[in-house]
């Protein structure tokens, strides 16, 4: 195949990585918003610690980025993703392709979420729905998996899912990616794929916690495991299939950011155990740990369906009651429930 | 409700309708007709083994279908075509299969074919116009039986045509017309006639359920007015792609089309949420070959219109059988069935005498029309509208790195999102009549105040225990009403005149009146003591389950 165009959006360190990966096979035109950004590259050929493959285009042009790509990767956090689309929209046309990597939900618009202590399905929004809502762009997909950015930039072999309902969407995320170090698995689940990657984040900041106050291995894998449990059952309420929890973006996900201090959510809950405040994390971080934000939403999520999710309101607890971590694992293990896996029937 | 006025047809000479080009030309057409069903089929079924398991299957379906569901239609040289085919198919031996496969296959083909063809007719179709108008005016006028009047005109009083009758007029000059209405009784395929004529269209291929053709006189206008037959019972692929064919190039063809999307009559009495994706492909793929690989220089490129319509009514004719129908299928209690066949002619007439008593006012309201892909278009141009105003290029959905591809599997994907926009527009364009609101208040009311009853309890619910107090009637109905009134301006449904200008009492009296006007037992009425009751818990949860899909019953 001839050496394609391809567009990607968000120059944070997965960005990056993902760009330098594309790189290889394809000519990369990397958009950030900052121009002083684009000018630190252009002159270092350095970013987020990670060097800059030659090739790759940096620029500050939404317009030339859509213009000159039909494949795009949006690599930008929950947090800005509408208003990067809203900006974006006037240059897409139903010809692109647009493939998301970010593992964070949105509220619907129009609802006032912080207001409300329960959710439902309706009243949140995942990437490639706001995508849908946003423009006039309907091929749409999901990147996700065990893909710590650092690891990937100093080319270590690694794998991910793609995730799109078109065969095509997923056949030209395959192409671009192509690689001996990175392997591409597909999936039609969007959804599941979307929501394992999400709700992945909340287990790695209690991850992280567990490790700040040493609790073990055999709490760590109890934690993961039992969580695993609460994602599939948040999950299945919401309609969607259990299976994308068995795969990379699932349980693959979940190995890598519960053990890797390169997580950020993991570095988030690690802290708490430390004895940092949320606020001075957050302050100190400069990338944003989708955990914190995706906590809240799960935790209404659960209560709007009823659902036993003790892990979730632990951690939900923790980051805004400020409830004492010590206690509050120590409250998990006397939880009522005693029933092991009986998530997945 | 809205004054309907004169319309001037389109396309003034019948002769320049794509229907009666169609029709014109209609052995030349066959022959390319079954030339692609054939290559379709060949297509799916690669290897000479898929294709002879797919003729014992369809052999086999046909002669139990023929033994166990017979119907008026089947004629019986169909009887001794398919009973011939299942004696040779026991008597081959292996050697003689595959040319011979090929041939009898073949032979399937056109004879499914020719039976799917429709026959449009010139002077049936003005005989039909008249006829159909008049049968109206008698059905939905009681005062003027006698005497000369415009039947047109007098049909029209009674039946609401709304919504954007003039963005489709203009439209049908620009592109081809797919229009999927709401379905819930077997009148709707004449009403739709009546108001296609009326807003002066061109003539609609239609495809019809076989089981149409059993009655008689439905029959012999829906031969002729353009209606192509669909027959349920067929479920081997051979008859599914033959079908689907037609479709496609009928479509391609640029002949305005209709088909009722949910398949079938809505037996719960809900606005179709569900609908089949088989027919709705084809003319997500239609409008794919008009760009890859067009029938014609005039039709490439060809834009498809795709046009929701809901017809609403105070009474559906079949509802009890229909309910019954919906009750046995969801399984809990074994309800007595009827048939599922068209009304009798003496039915027929029995229903259309019942109407002439009374003054019956139904809606249809044209939806706003859409691409394939369920964006808006501008109402003049036709071009595409997406998210700000900004114009698409329907041709952008069709390429895969700036090329027009075929693509199967892309096709089948953008049909499921037009499914869930046609009904996601469904419940936008719902006309909601008086009596809709007062069964389903009445409903809920009596689901809420019995909520350890599941609904099959609810149904049995005894006549002493059906009695609502006119008061709270009154005041949850007011409470709908302005919730109601607020979707309304958010343009989430469209409210009858009725509702949003009379005075509460006043509309309430004209909907326990009209809800299921002419059933033996009443769905609602005042009871001696002024207070709301029901005849029929069945009828009332039928007429009721109209409403939902709004979410509005969490407000009780």
């Amino acid at each position: 195949m001839s050496v394609q165009n391809v567009g990607v959006i968000g120059s944070g360190s997965f960005g990056t990585a993902m760009s330098n990966l594309l790189a290889e096979n394809n000519e990369v035109f990397l958009y950030t918003r900052r121009q002083a950004v684009k000018e630190q590259i252009d002159q270092t050929r350095e970013n987020r610690g990670q060097k800059v493959n030659k090739s790759i285009i940096i620029t500050t042009n939404l317009e030339q980025v859509c213009e000159k790509c039909t494949l795009i990767f949006l690599v930008v956090d929950s947090a800005n993703f509408r208003n990067l689309m809203e900006t974006m929209s006037p240059y897409l046309r139903p010809s692109h392709f647009l493939i998301h990597c970010t593992k964070g939900l949105n509220y619907a618009e129009n609802i006032n979420a912080e207001q409300l202590d329960k959710i439902d399905r309706s009243q949140i929004r995942t990437m490639t729905e706001v995508i849908i809502e946003e423009s006039c762009v309907v091929r749409v997909g999901v990147l996700s998996g065990p893909n710590l950015a650092k690891e990937i930039s100093q080319h270590l072999p690694a794998g991910t899912v793609i995730a799109s309902k078109f065969n095509e969407v997923i056949e030209a995320g395959k192409n671009a990616l192509k690689s001996d170090r990175f392997r591409v698995y597909e999936s039609k689940d969007v959804l599941g794929v979307e929501l394992a990657g999400v709700l992945k984040n909340v287990l790695a900041l209690s991850s992280g916690m567990i490790s700040g106050l040493q609790f073990g291995e055999n709490c760590r894998s109890l934690m993961i495991t039992r969580g695993l449990g609460e994602m599939i059952k948040l999950s299945k309420a919401m309609g969607s299939d259990a299976q994308a929890f068995l795969g990379l973006a699932g349980i693959g996900d979940i190995i890598a950011t519960c053990s890797s201090s390169s997580s950020r959510n993991f570095t988030v809950g690690n802290r708490l155990a430390k004895g940092d405040s949320l606020e001075q994390i957050i302050d100190s971080m400069n990338e944003v740990a989708e955990g914190v934000k995706t906590t809240k939403m799960a935790w209404k999520l659960a209560r709007n369906y009823n659902l036993d999710t003790p892990i979730i309101d632990a951690i939900y607890g923790i980051l805004y009651n400020k409830n004492s971590i010590e206690n509050t694992l120590q409250n998990l293990m006397t939880h009522h429930y005693d029933i092991d896996a009986d998530y997945l029937g | 409700m809205s004054r309907n006025r004169d319309f001037t047809r389109v396309v003034p000479n019948i002769k320049d309708w794509p229907i009666y080009k169609l029709s014109n030309e209609k052995e030349q057409f066959a022959k390319l007709f079954i030339e692609r069903s054939l290559e379709q089929i060949r297509l799916k079924t690669p290897n000479k083994q898929q294709l002879e398991d797919e003729l014992v299957k369809a052999i086999y379906l046909e002669n139990i279908r023929l033994k166990q569901n017979p119907w008026k239609v089947d004629t019986k040289e169909e009887k001794e075509f398919w009973y011939g085919l299942k004696k040779n198919l026991n008597k081959r031996t292996q050697l003689q299969t595959s040319n011979r496969d090929n041939s009898v296959f073949e032979s399937i083909v056109e004879k499914y074919a020719y039976e799917i063809l429709g026959n449009f007719n010139e002077k049936t179709y003005d005989f039909a116009e008249t006829a159909t108008a008049q049968a109206f005016n008698r059905l939905l006028n009681p005062t003027r039986l006698l005497g000369n009047y415009d039947a047109q005109d007098q049909a029209s009083k009674r039946i609401h045509v709304m919504g954007e009758v003039d963005a489709i007029r203009k439209l049908a000059t620009k592109g081809t017309i797919v229009l999927l209405p709401t379905h819930h009784s077997n009148l709707d395929s004449v009403l739709i006639g009546w108001a296609l004529n009326y807003i002066g269209l061109p003539a609609f291929l239609y495809g019809a359920g076989l089981n149409l053709f059993n009655n008689r006189i439905m029959g012999y206008y829906m031969n002729r007015l353009g209606a192509y037959k669909i027959d349920r019972r067929k479920k081997n692929s051979f008859y599914l792609e033959t079908l689907k064919t037609y479709s496609k190039l009928t479509i391609q063809r640029g002949c305005h089309t209709l088909f009722f999307p949910g398949g079938t009559r809505s037996r719960s009495g809900k606005l179709e949420s569900k609908l089949k994706l088989g027919l709705l492909s084809t003319v997500v793929d239609a409008q794919q070959l008009n760009f890859t690989n067009p029938i014609s220089k005039e039709t490439a490129n060809q834009k498809i219109f795709i046009v929701p319509l809901v017809i609403s009514y105070h009474f559906v004719l079949e509802a009890s059988q229909l309910i019954d129908q919906y009750l046995k299928a969801r399984g809990k209690e074994k309800y007595f069935t009827g048939t599922d066949s068209i009304p009798s002619t003496t039915k027929f007439a029995t229903f259309f005498r019942k109407l002439i008593t009374s003054k019956s006012n139904l809606a249809l309201n044209f939806g706003k029309p859409m691409d394939i892909l369920g964006n808006l278009v501008d109402k003049e141009t036709g071009e595409s509208i997406g998210i700000g105003g900004k114009k698409i290029d329907i041709k952008d959905y069709f390429t895969n790195f700036g090329k027009l591809t075929q693509d199967d599997q892309r096709t089948s994907e953008y049909t499921r999102m037009l499914a869930s926009k046609v009904s996601e527009r469904y419940l936008s364009e719902n006309v909601v009549l008086t009596s809709h609101l007062c069964t389903y208040a009445a409903f809920e009311i009596l689901r809420k105040r019995h909520k350890r009853l599941d609904l099959y309890g609810l149904l049995r619910l005894p006549k002493e225990d059906r009695i609502i107090p006119y008061d709270h009637f009154m005041k949850v109905i007011d409470k709908l009403r302005n919730e109601m009134i607020e979707m309304h301006d958010a343009g989430k449904l469209v409210l009858s005149p009725y509702i949003l200008n009379s005075n509460l009492d006043r509309f309430v009296k004209y909907g326990l009146n009209n809800a299921g006007i002419y059933h033996n037992k009443k769905t609602l009425f005042l009871t001696k003591d002024g207070n709301v009751s029901s005849e029929d818990m069945k009828l009332l949860y039928f007429y009721h389950n109209r409403m939902t899909g709004y979410g509005i019953s969490n407000l009780f």
